[in-house]
């Protein structure tokens, strides 16, 4: 038998100490860039105007903008929509990829349209969005949620025709009903491939999130931004162009984890 | 882990894959007293798997019926278990928890899953690794696991698909020995498919040998032997020779007729 190695104590830390010095390093050297492109903006005459987008302008805009709360209203009415619109997606994608790997005709029937709709930029459903919806918030959702629907659904799909057929005889044989399919085999089979497609949506819906906002609404990051940009306070835009980085690695740190955890590959079962 | 047999009743039983395909076996009669350990051997494509098959009822058969002490076999039931030729454990889970995922498809309290989830790692001797997850198991192991998954539904009837074919001799001689003595304790009925002559002699109380297209049962022997068997016993090997010599004459059989064997 070969049983499994469990690291060291000693040796986790060290591993965890040299990912932590290289992800500092890396913040270090764009620091570094940023913080020299300030002195030369600031130092050239005809970008003067502009100095305020450097670093140390943008860490001291930080302070002000936490203390009047703007990033916490911002990045709470950003995340409700973000939020709501991978909800949808994923109560709408993980099923539907799941009658597609599972039924063939059914994805033999769907592919063609839903290649030919996710080929449609997000924002380009924009003015119809604004049509159907009644508030700017139903529109915003709306687009997030046709943004990040299609790699949910495709990954879903993707995870499903990987799972091996053998697993659904031998529960059939134990006396599965189709719920227990359901939840002992297919969502624990698939849950890397499922959690894989929301990575990738909520990259996607953190993209159109900030221009959707640039819609008439008077709340998010986006709209922070475009305000910041239109009373000409470029440390604040940077600032919150610099949130919405932290946010996104954040959400993007937190599904990795999640992916890590769902993740059951090793070659080792046959 | 109280089990007991049960008696297995095959009548006129006929398959074919669709209205098209031709005739797996024709019209097969069988039956199989309480507590037995039956051999099914023969070449490959005589039907025997579909037959093993149809026994668990995964699949259904075109004509005839499939009776376990008079209930018609008509859909997968705890009652009667198949192992399959390779584990197919569900990667994601522990030891303990593939052993008790049929239990968990049942109404069974957290208490008596627990109960009887250390019965049966107990009895398949892998106690030590009831934690670990399954892909940390060698492939012998693994199949013991698999053992084990089918053991703790308690069935009446097991039935096996060379389920040792894959692993190596030393494993495989372990495994036979180990499910027929599993059995004799608890008195369940065995069903295996086999191509291996010596398989058939360890684990069976008798062989019956399919052959043909359609596939039918030709011939039939009883291994009456003593507990425990080893290969190099000179009885066994008698038998050995004599299950070959049929299984040759099988080989050559050409026209299929119906064969009732009690």
């Amino acid at each position: 038998m070969s049983s499994a190695t469990t690291p060291a104590a000693g040796g986790g830390f060290y591993r965890l100490a040299e990912r932590f010095g290289w992800a500092v390093a890396g913040i270090g050297l764009v620091a570094g860039v940023w913080f020299l492109a300030g002195l030369w903006l600031a130092a050239n005459p005809t970008t003067k105007t502009f100095t305020a987008f450097g670093l140390i302008p943008t860490l001291q805009a930080f302070p002000e903008l936490w203390a009047a709360g703007k990033i916490q209203a911002a990045a709470a009415a950003s995340g409700y929509r973000l939020g709501m619109g991978l909800l949808i997606a994923i109560a709408i994608g993980a099923p539907i990829g799941v009658l597609m790997g599972r039924i063939k005709w059914f994805n033999n029937y769907t592919n063609s349209p839903f290649q030919f709709l996710r080929m449609i930029s997000p924002l380009a459903w924009m003015p119809l969005a604004v049509l159907v919806f009644s508030t700017w918030n139903g529109s915003i959702i709306f687009l997030i949620a046709i943004a990040s629907v299609w790699p949910v659904m495709f990954a879903t799909a993707a995870g499903l025709a990987k799972v091996d057929p053998a697993w659904f005889k031998v529960a059939r044989n134990l006396g599965a009903k189709p719920w227990h399919m359901l939840t002992k085999v297919i969502m624990p089979a698939i849950m890397f491939d499922v959690l894989s497609g929301i990575r990738l949506a909520l990259g996607v819906a953190w993209i159109v999130l900030v221009p959707a906002e640039y819609l008439g609404v008077t709340s998010g990051l986006g709209y922070a931004i475009e305000d910041a940009r239109e009373t000409l306070s470029y440390n604040h835009l940077t600032a919150l162009v610099v949130t919405i980085g932290i946010i996104g690695y954040f959400l993007d740190g937190i599904l990795v984890a999640l992916i890590k955890r769902a993740s059951w590959h090793r070659g080792g079962v046959s | 882990m109280a089990i007991r047999g049960t008696e297995i009743k095959i009548e006129g039983l006929t398959h074919r894959y669709t209205p098209r395909s031709p005739v797996t076996f024709n019209r097969v009669d069988l039956v199989s007293p309480p507590g037995e350990a039956l051999a099914i051997i023969g070449r490959s494509g005589c039907g025997k798997s579909t037959l093993l098959h149809i026994l668990a009822g995964i699949l259904k058969p075109t004509e005839g019926r499939v009776l376990l002490d008079g209930t018609a076999i008509e859909a997968p039931a705890p009652r009667w278990v198949m192992m399959f030729q390779a584990p197919h454990l569900f990667p994601w889970m522990t030891v303990s928890q593939n052993v008790g995922v049929g239990l968990s498809f049942g109404r069974w309290s957290k208490q008596e899953t627990a109960e009887r989830v250390t019965e049966a790692i107990k009895l398949v001797e892998l106690e030590p690794w009831a934690d670990n997850n399954v892909q940390d198991l060698s492939g012998g192991q693994q199949q013991r696991v698999a053992l084990a998954r089918s053991l703790v539904m308690e069935p009446e009837l097991l039935l096996l698909d060379e389920p040792f074919s894959a692993l190596d001799a030393f494993t495989r001689s372990s495994l036979q020995k180990d499910v027929r003595s599993i059995a004799k304790r608890k008195g369940f009925n065995i069903v295996f498919v086999t191509h291996d002559i010596d398989e058939a002699v360890i684990m069976g109380d008798r062989a019956v040998i399919m052959a043909g297209s359609p596939g039918n049962i030709v011939h039939e022997l009883d291994i009456d032997l003593p507990d425990p068997r080893e290969r190099t016993d000179a009885a066994v090997q008698a038998l050995r020779t004599r299950l070959m010599t049929m299984f040759q004459e099988a080989a050559n059989y050409k026209k299929p007729e119906s064969a009732t064997l009690a």
